[in-house]
Formats: C-alpha cells, sequence, structure tokens
C-alpha cells in the first residue's frame, strides 16, 4: 500500500481545477496546491484578507509585511492581480463567485456536513476566522485530509461528532489513500491511491461506501 | 476650511469615552493601527468593547490594552493565534468577555452598520453553535440566519495617504477591515504614514471617501514588522 504522500494529495486535487477558476485555498495542506497548479493554467487565487491574483512566496529576503495571505504568510502579487478589503472579499465568498475552496477538516460526514473549526463542545474560544463563511458559500467546497486522525480514528463518517462548520457542503473529499465524491447515497470512491483496496478503505472509514471508479482498461 | 488633520495623538483621540464599542483595523500585523492603540492605552478609556479579526498578540498593542483591565468584551472572528498568551490568560480567568463572529459575518455585520441595514439574514452558520439563539429562516429552501448590525461608537484605521478631507488609500494587503469599519463607527480616527494635497489622491484612486472619517494623525511607521 502506498499512501499518497502530501505534496502527491496536493498534486491529485491541482490537476482537478479547471483553467478560469476562482480558488480560494484553506490554510494549512490545502495551501500546498498552489505550487502544483500546471504550468500555463491560469486559476486565480483568492485569500480572504482582500487579495485576487495571489502569487506564490517570495524569494527570501524580498519580503513585503504589506502583502500576506490569510495564514499571515508573505506572498506575492500576479500581474492582473487586485486588493479589496474585508466586506468585499467576502461577498466573493459569500455571494458565491468562488468556484472552489479547498478546506482542511477533523470530519467530514457523507452527506457532506463538514467539522473543521473546534474540536469539542466544551473548546468555549475556538477560532472560526473564515471556514463557515467559504464552506456555507463557495460554489464548490473541497476538503483534502488524511483518511484518518493521527491514532487511526476515521474522520469520513456518516454523522459528524465535532461542532458543524457547515452543513451539506462539501462535494469532493481527497485524503492520503482516495478521492471521493459526496453523492446523495453518500461517499462514492473515484480513485485509490496505490495498492490500496476498497476493503482497506471500509476498514478506515466509518461510513458506508460506492466504489464509482472507472472501469480499468 | 475643511481641515481632518489634527496635530496629535491626544488631539485624536479626545472625547473617547468609557464604554465604547472600539473597531480596530488590521488582518495579521498589515494595516493595524498600532499608534492609536498605544494613543487609546494613553487616552484611558475604559470598559470598552473591541471588535477586531484577532485578539492581539504578544504583550503590545491590542493584547496590552487588554492586560491593563480595559477591555470588557472581544467580539472577533480567530482569537487564538501565536502568541495571543494576553487572551489566553484574561479568557480562562473569566476576565474577558468573547463573541466569536465569522469572519465574512463579521465584516458584513460592520457594513450593514455603515450602509443603515439594522439586520440581514446569511447562510454562514446555519446549523452550526455560532447560531444558536438566533432567528433563522428559510430562502430559496436554504437555512439563514439573522445577523445584527455592529455599529462602532470609534473606528481606529491604518491609511497609506491621506488628505486633509479624509479621502484614504490603503496599502497592498493592510486594506482588509480598515474601510468597512471607518464607514460603520459615529467617530473615525485614522493614522496615515502620509498626508498629501487636497487632489493628489484623484478621484478614482480613493478607496474611503472622506465622509466616512473624522480625524487623521500622521504617523511614519514604515512597513508593520519594521
Amino acid at each position: 500500500m502506498q499512501p499518497w504522500s502530501r505534496t502527491q494529495m496536493a498534486g491529485r486535487v491541482a490537476v482537478d481545477i479547471p483553467e478560469g477558476w476562482y480558488c480560494n485555498l484553506g490554510i494549512g495542506m490545502p495551501t500546498l496546491i498552489a505550487d502544483y497548479i500546471p504550468q500555463g493554467r491560469e486559476v486565480v487565487l483568492h485569500s480572504e484578507n482582500g487579495i485576487l491574483g495571489m502569487g506564490p512566496a517570495p524569494e527570501k529576503g524580498s519580503e513585503d509585511a504589506w502583502l500576506i495571505n490569510a495564514g499571515k504568510q508573505p506572498v506575492t502579487l500576479h500581474p492582473g492581480g487586485s486588493y479589496f478589503h474585508h466586506a468585499d472579499s467576502f461577498a466573493m465568498i459569500r455571494g458565491g463567485h468562488i468556484d472552489l475552496c479547498v478546506l482542511g477538516a477533523f470530519e467530514v460526514a457523507s452527506n457532506g456536513d463538514i467539522a473543521n473549526w473546534a474540536t469539542s463542545e466544551n473548546d468555549s474560544a475556538p477560532a472560526v476566522g473564515g471556514a463557515m463563511d467559504l464552506a456555507a458559500g463557495a460554489k464548490r467546497v473541497w476538503v483534502m485530509m488524511e483518511h484518518t486522525t493521527k491514532d487511526g480514528r476515521p474522520k469520513l463518517v456518516e454523522r459528524c461528532s465535532y461542532p458543524l462548520t457547515a452543513m451539506r457542503a462539501v462535494t469532493r473529499v481527497y485524503t492520503n489513500l482516495a478521492v471521493l465524491d459526496v453523492t446523495e447515497a453518500g461517499f462514492a470512491v473515484r480513485d485509490l491511491a496505490p495498492e490500496v483496496t476498497m476493503e482497506h478503505l471500509r476498514s478506515v472509514t466509518a461510513a458506508p461506501l460506492a466504489d464509482a471508479r472507472e472501469a480499468v482498461a | 476650511m475643511i481641515d481632518k488633520i489634527v496635530r496629535d495623538m491626544a488631539a485624536a483621540m479626545e472625547g473617547v469615552r468609557d464604554g465604547s464599542t472600539v473597531l480596530i483595523g488590521g488582518f495579521g500585523a498589515a494595516g493595524q493601527p498600532d499608534d492609536l492603540i498605544d494613543g487609546l492605552i494613553e487616552q484611558g478609556a475604559k470598559d470598552l468593547t473591541v471588535v477586531a479579526n484577532n485578539a492581539g498578540s504578544g504583550r503590545t498593542g491590542l493584547a496590552r490594552l487588554m492586560e491593563l483591565g480595559r477591555v470588557r468584551k472581544i467580539i472577533c472572528s480567530f482569537p487564538r493565534s501565536a502568541g495571543s498568551v494576553v487572551f489566553e490568560d484574561l479568557y480562562k480567568a473569566g476576565k474577558l468577555e468573547l463573541e466569536i463572529v465569522p469572519q465574512g459575518t463579521l465584516a458584513e455585520r460592520m457594513r450593514a452598520a455603515g450602509a443603515g441595514v439594522p439586520a440581514f439574514f446569511t447562510p454562514t452558520a446555519a446549523g452550526t453553535k455560532l447560531a444558536q439563539g438566533k432567528e433563522t429562516r428559510e430562502f430559496n429552501g436554504r437555512p439563514h440566519v439573522m445577523e445584527l448590525a455592529l455599529p462602532g461608537d470609534v473606528a481606529l484605521v491604518e491609511a497609506w495617504e491621506a488628505d486633509r478631507w479624509g479621502n484614504l488609500t490603503y496599502r497592498r494587503s493592510g486594506r482588509n477591515f480598515n474601510p468597512v469599519m471607518a464607514m460603520a463607527a459615529t467617530l473615525t480616527i485614522v493614522q496615515a504614514q502620509n498626508i498629501v494635497e487636497l487632489g493628489e489622491i484623484e478621484g478614482e484612486r480613493v478607496v474611503t471617501p472622506g465622509i466616512f472619517v473624522n480625524r487623521v494623525v500622521n504617523v511614519r511607521r514604515g512597513a508593520p514588522w519594521a
């Protein structure tokens, strides 16, 4: 069994993003996707602190303290990029103008519910940031995450146990083991990492899985 | 002659009252009006409700204002971040009230206040614990949460250029919450890196029109990391 590495997962997501899409890549693992968008394909990256056309991290030594992304890391601006204030930035998100948002998650349920902001009902001061706006507002929400927690518990479940970020928001999940669509009937497996079997995937998933892989030629 | 440029920080902060709701711009260090926060510390107003995206970091600026016991409540989207030690200590000790608001709802609540919209419905947070206790209504087959406008008594804003009418520009991602906060407050106080002649910011370049601005103080502090 050869699970995908984080960079392989990022590459796997990146090839599925068509030219012309406006995308918001969540803090953490999804940020890696930016480095794997195929050369020559124009995908416009949005950062919720008011940037469209965000470029890669600058060379060391040429960081600009005025130009940071939502994770507060220095970034650059592509030609054609723009700046705007927070209400406009979230109008892009909440108004359904962002084609795709890729988020990390603690749990995704088979009906598309996502939990990614608080790990317990008792965590009284969790940090939500823009997660609820993105999950509820983007045209499509994909999740990129490990298939299980560090101690091996499934993160794909029938019903989220952590506090929800949004209901029925997620349409696709990329893990280190598989690519899955969220359908009306639940999770449908589109692709498996090398040498991962459906049987193994079922053993680390707490929800039914349909096998929707295209027949191997 | 209209001249919103004040001579010093004391004049900028004059009349800020105890119990005020203070909107503080910035996202990370970019566009954060640190000198105005220091001015507010000096000025002495207390029992404040602060609205900001983050709950301060380190022991300066907003964190210092909180550590001095001057903040009763903070309304923000992301209280815990690297170095938010003062927030965590005060919050654990029960000395600080906290209201968590999704970042886009936070911006929109202030935009609504500035635009005279008392409340609005949004799908953000529907079905989550941040919607508990709020009116929910269905539109287009989808649940929406009613959110109230969030006006400020005072806004503290950092701008790049300002003229004597209070027209403003911002620098790159330093814009963030500053323009919506400027329009949402009764008294908008600006620290501007550059004061320019009226007309130097051409109409097309004005980001915040002076109508939203009351006072401007010149603070040439350089880059946010400097």
